[in-house]
């Protein structure tokens, strides 16, 4: 494995990144070796089978929207360095409620806001900023598998998107989106503890 | 106020005059049957001397039945004044009160001369207790448990063996001083003294907690640190009373007692378990004696705490782990009304416990040898209070560590504020024998002051630090579908994350078992169709049929979104309606369910409970006008239907049909309208169906809607409004019974239990 300095003098730009991300060093060094775990044929940079080579994520019902995340930080991306693996990871660390507040720098990754707008980005995969009532089924069968009928899928979409849709454009936007969640406590839900 | 003086008054005297004795064993009676033996005697030595007793006074017979009944309706009576006087109840809260009626009540019996009784601790923990714990295990919020479990155990493992050592030693130190004259307490002694009273007590914590509304997350670990408490207790209490029997304390004593409290919290969840999953396999075949399913419940809860009794477990923890375990297979699998009943007898039983739980307190209170020593009694309510607080704030410390959401001062403050005792520990010391603690009066003495004060100084305050304190309130309100299918969404989206991290957190465990249970507990444990049902559907179902129990109840004001073709007029339309709630557009679907919901709305079902809180039921809308509501719903029916036409042919109606003045109006001039047409099987026939029990719905309606209903019914909306009859719409219309034939398999048994509150978890997985 090497030493500590070792491992992150082979990193990129470590210091930037931690800064970034907020992520400790003992945090980047773990993160590292399981990047290099999941990385089968020491490429030096993960390809949509590295992560589907991972059993439980197969099993996963959103498991493939969850990788095509990672692939999602530029257009048409074939390949996922170690700062884009640790960045994308890094909306999921806890937050700190005692940060101080610099109102010129911006939100964090991993600040409730941006927390949601990774959410967000699964369920809307054309990205044009909202779910629209197909994207919506389509995450609703994914979930549910086989076990409802497509009258009853299409029923709870339209609950669903009625229930939220305040501009009557029959889509969730992220504002839409952001305020239905605003009674659930998302800085607990979406955090590893792993990742503090 | 003086009626109810006077019922007390009229009460006791009947209490009085057969005479009460000792504890609630029945006096031996001595004086026998008098009209018996005598006028046998009589008749047989002489027939003429004495006449036949036409009316005899015979007491002895019924007299414990009797007093136990008294003491019941005392309770209630009780319980029902104090909501009648307007403001008492909301600066006093209700276990003071009762106390104070314990203490007059005591009083009175004592002027008279009699004895008053004590609680035995028989009578509490075999009759008092189990009611109130089932009742909070049936009903605990699984979710919130679930994710502050390590903080609850910290706080009732460690916490309570912090005050107990802390208490009893500084004690033992107190005794040992010169001054005091307690030089015979032991060390043995104040430990278990010591242990006795540092646990937290869930009656009184729920009796409290429940009247401010606080946060779920605080109200969840006070209240869990209660319930989880009671295994360590019944180890020290059982460990110290040996060891002040035996007169000395090993190493090894020490280890077994370490052993000891791992079997009795371990052994008492698995006996709790294993009587949950009997219960939930029971459950399975009750349908068709839906009659007895509540009792199944009831006993199978109750055999789980005597059992863990038996052995010395806890009972407590058994009692919790049954109720938790049957209860998302139980509730899948009874009818609707079992369900009601078990809510409400479980309310009803664990209200009435309480209250007789304060009120015995008071009584014995009065009824007690008391041994004051100022010392000794001061020092422990000073010594409480500092091992509270400062066991609080030294575990929060650590806590907070682990914790994603930490813990603020104020929630340390409301923690250890809320940290109140109970009849529990009076119970217990109560049960110590005499022989070996000749102190035990004084300790009895120590724990009713430590009772009084957390009840009183501390009950009554804490509602209005709450408010000062601004300490975040409970949420009332009801889970939309988009939090329900968002929360599931992240819950995957965690635990993908947490795989490719490689970390066997929280979400991997509650995944796995999710699928564990899906795959083969629930098919197991769950009767038929429901085994496949997932968590989302039955949600949504419920949903669906509150709000159409709403849609009955606001008399039917309709609304028609706007989503359909060329119908502005309806558009304008705004009918008045009490609440802002837009109905969603009625797919064909939807208003079959519509329907059904309003069927079985006529056999009264109640809307879902809101807030846990046991003194506020939802008034029953149906109590009264009973016709009206008849009237009401037909006439909704009539507009269900008629919107099923307009979905269907898509054209505009004549003028708003969904105004209520034209539906007036409309019902007034069709004579049809009130008159149950026996030969068209398609039109949904109300059944009043009060007294039968329940028979699984489906079956009812899948025969009703088998038959094609489009023909009959525009026939008899023919003179209502104008349409276009289309061939497209006679294909939609078949397709749609069809479809709705399946469907209804489905839906049928949700409808059958909608379940009880809004915020409660029981919409969630198993673990969720």
């Amino acid at each position: 494995m090497g030493s500590r300095g070792s491992t992150l003098s082979k990193i990129p730009n470590v210091d930037k990144l931690m800064q970034e991300t907020g992520f400790s060093q003992a945090h980047i060094i773990r993160l590292h070796d399981r990047f290099r775990a999941l990385d089968n044929d020491e490429k030096g940079y993960l390809c949509p089978q590295d992560f589907e080579a991972i059993k439980e994520l197969a099993m996963n019902p959103i498991g493939d929207r969850i990788i095509g995340a990672f692939f999602a930080q530029g257009p048409q991306q074939e390949t996922v360095d170690f700062n884009s693996f640790v960045k994308v990871l890094a909306h999921f660390r806890p937050t700190d409620k005692n940060r101080p507040k610099e109102s010129t720098s911006p939100d964090p990754i991993n600040s409730r806001t941006n927390k949601l707008k990774f959410a967000f980005q699964l369920y809307d995969q054309d990205k044009d900023g909202k779910i629209s009532r197909d994207e919506l089924l389509q995450v609703l069968r994914a979930m549910l598998e086989m076990q409802v009928t497509e009258e009853q899928l299409e029923s709870i979409t339209d609950r669903t998107i009625q229930e939220s849709d305040t501009d009557r454009d029959n889509a969730i936007s992220f504002e839409e989106f952001r305020k239905s969640l605003d009674k659930v406590n998302i800085e607990h839900k979406m955090s590893i503890r792993f990742l503090r | 106020m003086t009626s109810r003086a006077m019922t007390l008054a009229g009460l006791f005297l009947l209490l009085l005059t057969p005479g009460t004795g000792g504890s609630q064993v029945p006096g031996t009676d001595g004086a026998g049957d008098h009209g018996g033996p005598h006028g046998l005697d009589g008749h047989g030595a002489n027939a003429t001397n004495k006449a036949f007793p036409v009316l005899s006074f015979d007491y002895k017979h019924v007299q414990m039945p009797f007093e136990i009944s008294l003491w019941v309706l005392l309770a209630s009576l009780m319980k029902l004044g104090f909501h009648l006087i307007p403001r008492l109840s909301s600066i006093v809260p209700e276990s003071c009160l009762l106390i104070v009626v314990g203490l007059l009540v005591g009083g009175l019996i004592r002027v008279v001369g009699e004895d008053p009784p004590i609680l035995g601790s028989q009578l509490f923990f075999l009759c008092l207790l189990p009611p109130i714990i089932l009742d909070a295990g049936y009903f605990l919020p699984i979710r919130p448990f679930t994710e502050n479990v390590g903080t609850i155990l910290m706080f009732a493992v460690v916490g309570t063996l912090w005050n107990a050592f802390f208490v009893g030693g500084l004690l033992y130190g107190v005794c040992q001083l010169e001054g005091t004259h307690l030089g015979r307490v032991d060390l043995m002694a104040c430990l278990l003294f010591g242990s006795i009273i540092s646990a937290v007590d869930p009656v009184a914590v729920l009796a409290v907690f429940e009247e401010i509304h606080i946060n779920e997350l605080l109200h969840i670990l006070v209240f869990g640190e209660s319930l989880l408490n009671d295994a360590v207790t019944v180890v020290l209490y059982h460990l110290f009373e040996e060891f002040a029997a035996a007169g000395g304390v090993t190493i090894k004593d020490v280890f077994l007692g370490i052993v000891c409290f791992l079997v009795v919290a371990l052994g008492g969840i698995l006996v709790g378990a294993i009587y949950g999953v009997l219960a939930a396999f029971t459950s399975r075949f009750t349908s068709h004696t839906r009659v007895i399913e509540p009792l199944f419940v009831f006993l199978y809860s109750y055999m789980a705490y005597l059992s863990a009794e038996v052995f010395h477990l806890s009972g407590i923890m058994a009692l919790i782990a049954c109720g938790a375990v049957m209860r998302p297979y139980v509730e899948a699998n009874i009818s609707h009304k079992s369900h009601t009943t078990i809510k409400y007898f479980l309310k009803m039983w664990s209200s009435v416990s309480e209250t007789l739980i304060f009120i015995f307190l008071g009584v014995s209170t009065v009824a007690g040898q008391h041994h004051w020593n100022w010392t000794f009694v001061i020092c422990t309510v000073i010594l409480c209070l500092v091992a509270r607080v400062l066991g609080v704030v030294g575990l929060t410390f650590m806590i907070n560590k682990f914790r994603i959401v930490k813990l603020t001062t104020k929630d340390q403050f409301i923690i250890a504020y809320g940290g109140l005792r109970g009849a529990i520990a009076f119970s217990l010391g109560y049960l110590l024998d005499k022989v070996h603690f000749p102190m035990r009066d004084m300790f009895l003495t120590a724990i009713i002051t430590v009772i009084f004060f957390t009840v009183f100084v501390q009950g009554m305050t804490i509602r209005p630090l709450v408010d000062l304190l601004a300490v975040k309130k409970k949420q009332e309100t009801k889970r939309s579908i988009n939090e329900e299918i968002h929360t599931q969404f992240l819950d995957h989206l965690l635990t993908g994350i947490e795989d490719i991290c490689g970390h066997y957190g929280h979400h991997h465990w509650k995944d796995k078992l999710n699928r564990f249970n899906k795959k083969y507990v629930k098919k197991c444990l769950i009767a038929g169709e429901r085994s496949k049902e997932p968590q989302l559907i039955a949600f949504y179902h419920k949903m669906e049929m509150k709000q159409a129990i709403e849609l009955v109840e606001s008399g039917g004001g309709v609304k028609i979104p706007s989503a359909m073709p060329s119908t502005v007029s309806m558009q304008n339309i705004q009918p008045k309606k009490p609440t802002e709630r837009a109905l969603p557009q009625l797919s064909k679907s939807r208003e079959e369910e519509i329907r059904k919901i309003l069927r079985t709305n006529l056999q009264k079902t109640r809307q879902r409970l809101r807030s846990y809180n046991r003194h506020t039921l939802v008034a029953d809308p149906y109590e009264d006008g009973w016709n009206d509501m008849f009237l009401k719903r037909r006439r909704v029916m009539e507009l269900g239907k008629k919107i099923s036409e307009l979905n269907n042919y898509l054209t505009v109606p004549a003028p708003a049909p969904d105004s209520p003045t034209m539906a007036r109006a409309r019902l007034a001039s069709d004579p049809q309208a009130w008159s149950i047409k026996p030969k068209s099987d398609s039109i949904p026939t109300i059944q009043v169906d009060l007294a039968s029990p329940q028979s699984p719905d489906s079956v009812n309606m899948v025969d009703e809607f088998n038959k094609p209903s489009k023909p009959t019914e525009a026939e008899e909306e023919e003179g209502l409004m104008m349409k276009a009859p289309s061939s497209s719409a006679d294909q939609k219309e078949r397709k749609r019974d069809k479809e709705d034939g399946v469907e209804q398999q489905r839906l049928a048994r949700c409808l059958s239990d909608p379940g009880p509150s809004a915020e409660d978890d029981e919409d969630e997985p198993f673990l969720p």
